[in-house]
């Protein structure tokens, strides 16, 4: 149900759309998620954590090095990981229970299944009783969860998100990064976190990967040991996660550079 | 174009989810003071209409104006009724109007499916875009005369400029939002294991449709303009034919009334084409109150 991810010295090169010269985006990057973990990838703009995100998934492989899942190479898209956006992608045209079947659209099973599936992810995500309106006609933190039901309806191994509340208020943000936080802690699967709120990598995350700038590399990695995953609003209350906020602060050089 | 696109991205968020029991709010109803507004506006509107209508019939015989120059109101009503009996305008009119309809239809699809073809083929797009760049600019009324040489005296030529006129507009509009498709969402579904066709089903069609709306709003009233020009041009059918039958005998009232048949037919295919618009796109947050 659950995997383990881990990159091997990843290094990816992009031609420069307009240049036409090499950009490395990362470079001879290595960090592993065990099964289970939820671990946050925090860097400044530009280290290329989206291109993580695209190298996990199977978009894009990388120049030198691998992706494993399981230990096995991942060579192209897989319906067992799923991604979710800053961008909530729900299809403007399809009702929120519509959305919500997409993904498993692909799959062997009746509509009846799809839809029972899709009603049953709704009401975790407290939806059901907007499954049949559209996307515009809710709020933004709304879309957002059912964003996040449409992840997990596909019951993903690993699950990716990328920057999933910068686009929120503060307030709807610190109710669905609570909400998140359980409902991931419950369906027990492997998270990759990618964030530039250091707050929000410290009470969300098991573990917390710091990148550097461009070429992106890990330049530092340690455990968050608050416990209570699952309550990233007790955690944010607790002393210890003030140091390793300035830990991270710390780490990224954040006093020395201009706002 | 742009507000309907900019509209299927960020729908304005209603209700704050930190809300105990949020529902989704309908769209905010006109207030009472919106009500008298629009009543305002609404006779300010009848009231322009009147007045045009009260100075086309009592101006020019005031200001000396002959009818064969500016034809009052009465003498087109009375004109109209002539035309009926004698000119056999509903034969004229129906030829007009089916030559858009079935020009508009046939451009309307030539033009979507290239569109989605090219939209398809970043090579093929790339090869082709000049030389349709090239067919979008050069006058398309000007092949009239052209396909009068090439097929006669019939409805054929007046047909091609219609469609021709209206292939354009939606083939750029459609193949304009196939190359604006969200690339996330893309990644979205080929995430989820979808082919190529079944994005371009589920994903490219739908999010062209608003574009490709436009397109057909723009070539509704074209198609008006094609087949008139086709019937200018030549032929003896049609309110274009009307037209320069009414010139030559000097007959202005004949004129005026082919030209306000033409654009009755134009208005009724434009708002045809929002109807259904409105229709299929549903789902889109309308900005329009």
């Amino acid at each position: 149900m659950t995997s383990s991810l881990e990159l091997r010295n990843i290094t990816k090169i992009f031609p420069d759309q307009n240049s036409g010269h090499a950009i490395t985006a990362v470079e001879n990057m290595s960090f592993s998620v065990k099964a289970g973990e939820l671990v946050a990838v925090v860097g400044p703009s530009g280290c290329g954590k989206s291109t993580i995100l695209n190298m996990v998934s199977g978009l894009y492989g990388a120049t030198h090095g691998e992706v494993l899942i399981d230990g096995e190479v991942v060579t192209g898209t897989r319906p067992e990981v799923g991604f979710m956006l800053q961008k909530d992608l729900l299809l403007p045209w399809r009702t929120i229970v519509k959305n919500v079947e997409f993904g498993l659209e692909e799959k062997k099973m009746t509509r009846a299944e799809r839809r029972e599936r899709a009603m049953e992810e709704l009401a975790r995500m407290k939806l059901a009783e907007f499954a049949d309106k559209y996307p515009h006609q809710l709020s933004g933190g709304m879309r957002q969860r059912a964003a996040l039901a449409r992840t997990l309806v596909i019951q993903p191994d690993i699950i990716l998100l990328d920057e999933p509340f910068s686009a929120l208020d503060a307030q709807t943000k610190l109710v669905l990064q609570r909400h998140f936080a359980r409902t991931i802690a419950e369906s027990g699967v492997t998270c990759v976190l990618i964030t530039h709120d250091l707050n929000e990598a410290v009470i969300m995350a098991d573990r917390v990967v710091v990148m550097s700038g461009r070429p992106g590399t890990v330049v530092d990695e340690f455990p968050i040991e608050l416990g209570n995953r699952q309550d990233p609003l007790a955690r944010s209350l607790e002393p210890q996660a003030g140091v390793y906020v300035k830990r991270l602060f710390d780490t990224l050089h954040l006093e020395n550079q201009a706002a | 174009m742009a507000d309907t696109t900019a509209s299927l991205n960020d729908g304005a968020p209603e209700v704050s989810s930190g809300a105990p029991h949020p529902k989704a709010k309908k769209m905010s109803k006109p207030t009472r003071k919106g009500i008298s507004g629009s009543g305002i506006e609404l006779a300010a509107m009848i009231g322009v209409g009147v007045v045009f209508l009260a100075a086309w019939e009592f101006l020019p015989p005031l200001l000396d104006v002959p009818r064969y120059i500016i034809p009052t109101l009465s003498n087109c009503i009375e004109e109209f009724g002539n035309m009926l009996q004698r000119e056999a305008l509903l034969k004229h009119f129906m030829s007009t109007l089916i030559s858009a309809l079935v020009g508009f239809g046939l451009g309307g699809l030539l033009g979507a499916a290239s569109g989605y073809l090219l939209g398809l083929s970043r090579l093929w797009e790339r090869v082709l875009s000049p030389y349709i760049l090239a067919l979008q600019i050069a006058p398309k009324v000007a092949f009239a005369p052209l396909f009068i040489m090439w097929f006669g005296y019939n409805s054929i030529p007046k047909l091609l400029v219609t469609v021709l006129v209206v292939f354009f507009p939606i083939l750029v509009n459609v193949l304009q939002s196939m190359k604006t498709v969200d690339r996330d969402l893309i990644n979205l579904a080929r995430v989820y294991s979808m082919n190529r066709l079944t994005i371009f089903r589920k994903i490219e069609v739908p999010s062209s449709l608003p574009n490709l709306f436009a397109g057909l709003r723009i070539g509704a009233t074209l198609a008006v303009i094609g087949v008139t020009v086709g019937e200018l041009v030549g032929g003896n059918t049609g309110l274009g034919f009307l037209i320069s039958y009414g010139e030559g005998q000097a007959n202005t009232a004949m004129v005026f009334n082919a030209i306000i048949l033409l654009t009755v037919i134009g208005i009724a295919l434009y708002f045809a084409v929002a109807a259904v618009e409105k229709r299929v796109l549903h789902y889109l947050e309308r900005q329009d109150h």
